[in-house]
């Protein structure tokens, strides 16, 4: 089954037919490990189109990591076909079509926060004025405004993976991979920066592939929401996540965000029934 | 010789602190301690093994004589079998700060000499130990064809190649400084290469994936990322490196015949039975030694402090 994850959410804003940005058709990734082979993803079928908002859940170790490093030429899949803007991943990658936040925050010790923010533009070669403005613009939106100078061991776990995102923002990617990038923090910025991405995302048009384990963080960023599972990891369901698209936080509370709430939960047991 | 209890300590890239800052961390106390406790030794040592000397000596001239006497004797010997640390002092005292540097005879002439040829030796082991470590990893072949042979020139001694060594350099008209600094540079460039090898490939799979997602070319991963990434175990291995181009140095001076440096000074020592002489080389070797060490920590504590590698 194919399942197509449209941006059509009923807002007016798309007229002409979405373009995919992510095709991906019976997908299969096996990992050749010492004792036994892991079958970490089981034909997998997704479309990820312009523009969409779209969040991976589902249990620890299902293959959500797994699948965002192959949609980034991380990692090379051993049966199915992938197509990334239209090109194969390794082209894609090469164009740096793409900015990826890791799980961990990977910064470079020697780096100030400042340095580690500009890597990927001195990479890229961008002038030195440019490379600042877009470090002090993107670490002013993930508000570390005045840690430019510390190096990464002066700043706490939260506030590194803060770093990584900005780091991953000043690329200025047309497609962004986030990997659990708010994981690490309290609640209070998770919602802040729950906003700000959210407005990023409407204003920029952006698409955002997201990982997280929070349902109610998955149900209030995304336009489509893909449920999965481990052993093997496959996707169990999609889940159409039409609220509109500039949402406030408290709609957290309205009985729309609860019933998408609830499905996604009830996805989840699906998922985990045979496990325990 | 020395160095050994150095290379321990330098071995492990996040070794911190030491030098001044040993000093107050209340250290001084425990070491003065040990100091005088060797101190101790040295000196019944000393009477122990110089007293057969005297005492046949004594009775050969039928000279009156008691257990005073042959102590008093035992630290003043002219050719001690060991001398007592004061005649030492007193020998470093005359050779070091009594004559002129320019002076053949005075031990700073001499150290001089040995140094020059082991910065020299440093130097050049330093950039064949970097430039073998990139070769290393960046080509594969390279990896499986050189290593072996880095491994195998170190299993050759040292003593038995540096008289050739020698001996081809001086009918190429090399002669001095240079063949003593390939020597110092053939035993110093090995800690440099493992070092660096190590260093080079320090950095793990996430960070390397993060080059990956900007699509970096080779040049800017290892610029970016590896040299970065080395620094620490290259610090490490410098001051391994350092302490064992020294002794390169001196060993360089051995075969030579030659007439200027430590090594001159104790192979004339030894060949004039100048004991005292031979010891306040040893000494002035090991506190330059140390004091080369010292310098490789300072400048890695600027550099590591630099970049930021915490404190
Ligand atoms: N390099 C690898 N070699 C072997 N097995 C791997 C490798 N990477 C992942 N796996 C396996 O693939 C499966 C999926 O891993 P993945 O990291 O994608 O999970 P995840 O959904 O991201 O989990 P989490 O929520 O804990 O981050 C796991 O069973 C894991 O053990
Ligand atoms: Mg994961």
């Amino acid at each position: 089954m194919h399942r197509a994850v449209g941006s059509d959410d009923g807002t007016g804003v798309v007229t002409a037919p979405a373009k995919p940005v992510i095709e991906i058709e019976k997908l299969n990734l096996v990992f050749q490990t010492p004792d036994a082979p892991v079958h970490a993803l089981s034909d997998v079928d997704l479309t990820v189109n312009a523009g969409d908002f779209v969040s991976f859940i589902g249990p620890s170790g299902c293959g959500k990591t797994t699948l965002m490093r192959v949609i980034a030429d991380l990692e090379t899949p051993t049966g199915g076909h992938i197509s990334v803007n239209g090109m194969t991943p390794r082209e894609a990658r090469e164009q740096r079509a793409y900015g990826y936040v890791f799980q961990a925050p990977a910064l470079y010790p020697w780096r100030t926060v400042r340095k580690n923010v500009m890597l990927p533009l001195e990479i890229m070669g961008l002038d030195k004025a440019e490379q600042e403005r877009r470090a002090r613009d993107n670490l002013a939106l993930v508000n570390l405004e005045g840690f430019e100078k510390k190096f990464p061991w002066q700043l706490s776990g939260g506030m590194q993976q803060r770093v990584s995102i900005a780091r991953a923002l000043s690329v200025e990617p047309d497609l962004l991979l986030m990997d659990e990038p708010f994981g690490a923090l309290d609640e209070i910025t998770r919602d802040h920066l729950n906003e700000q991405l959210l407005r990023l995302w409407d204003q920029t048009g952006k698409t955002v592939i997201f990982v997280t384990h929070s349902i109610p963080e998955s149900v209030f960023l995304s336009s489509k929401i893909v449920v999965m599972s481990p052993r093997p990891g496959k996707i169990m369901d999609v889940i159409d996540c039409d609220l509109p698209r500039d949402r406030k936080l408290d709609i957290r509370e309205t009985p729309e965000f609860l019933a998408i709430a609830h499905r996604v939960r009830e996805g989840l047991r699906a998922g985990h029934s045979y496990d325990d | 010789m020395r160095g050994i209890p150095m290379m321990t300590e330098a071995v492990l890239p996040a070794s911190s602190g030491g030098g001044w800052s040993r000093l107050y961390q209340g250290k001084t106390i425990p070491v003065l301690t040990v100091l005088l406790f060797l101190c101790a030794i040295w000196y019944a040592g000393a009477v122990y093994l110089n007293s057969s000397v005297l005492i046949s000596g004594y009775e050969r001239n039928n000279v009156e004589w008691d257990a005073g006497r042959l102590v008093s004797d035992a630290w003043a010997m002219e050719r001690p079998i060991l001398p007592a640390p004061h005649q030492i002092a007193e020998e470093i005292n005359k050779t070091v700060f009594q004559k002129k540097i320019t002076s053949k005879r005075s031990l700073v002439y001499h150290a001089w000499v040995t140094t020059s040829a082991t910065l020299l030796g440093f130097a050049f082991g330093a950039l064949l130990g970097i430039m073998l470590a990139v070769g290393i990893v960046h080509v594969q072949t390279l990896d499986r064809s050189l290593m072996p042979w880095v491994i195998a020139s170190q299993t050759i001694p040292i003593l038995a190649i540096a008289p050739m060594i020698i001996v081809v350099l001086g009918n190429m008209g090399l002669t001095g400084t240079i063949p003593k600094s390939i020597i110092s540079m053939y035993l110093c460039f090995f800690p440099i290469t493992i070092g660096m090898v190590k260093g080079l490939r320090s950095p793990d799979v996430l960070q390397l994936d993060l080059m990956r997602t900007y699509s970096a070319s080779t040049a800017q991963v290892f610029w970016k990322l590896r040299v970065p990434a080395s620094v620490p175990f290259l610090f490490a291995s410098l001051k391994v490196a350092i302490a064992i181009s020294l002794v390169g140095a001196i060993v360089g001076e051995l075969p030579t015949g030659a007439v200027a440096g430590i090594g001159a000074r104790l192979l004339a020592g030894s060949y004039y039975g100048q004991t005292i002489q031979i010891w306040s080389a040893l000494i002035v070797a090991s506190v330059l030694g140390m004091l080369l060490v010292f310098l490789v920590s300072v400048i890695e504590r600027l550099v590591m402090k630099k970049m930021g590698y915490g404190t």
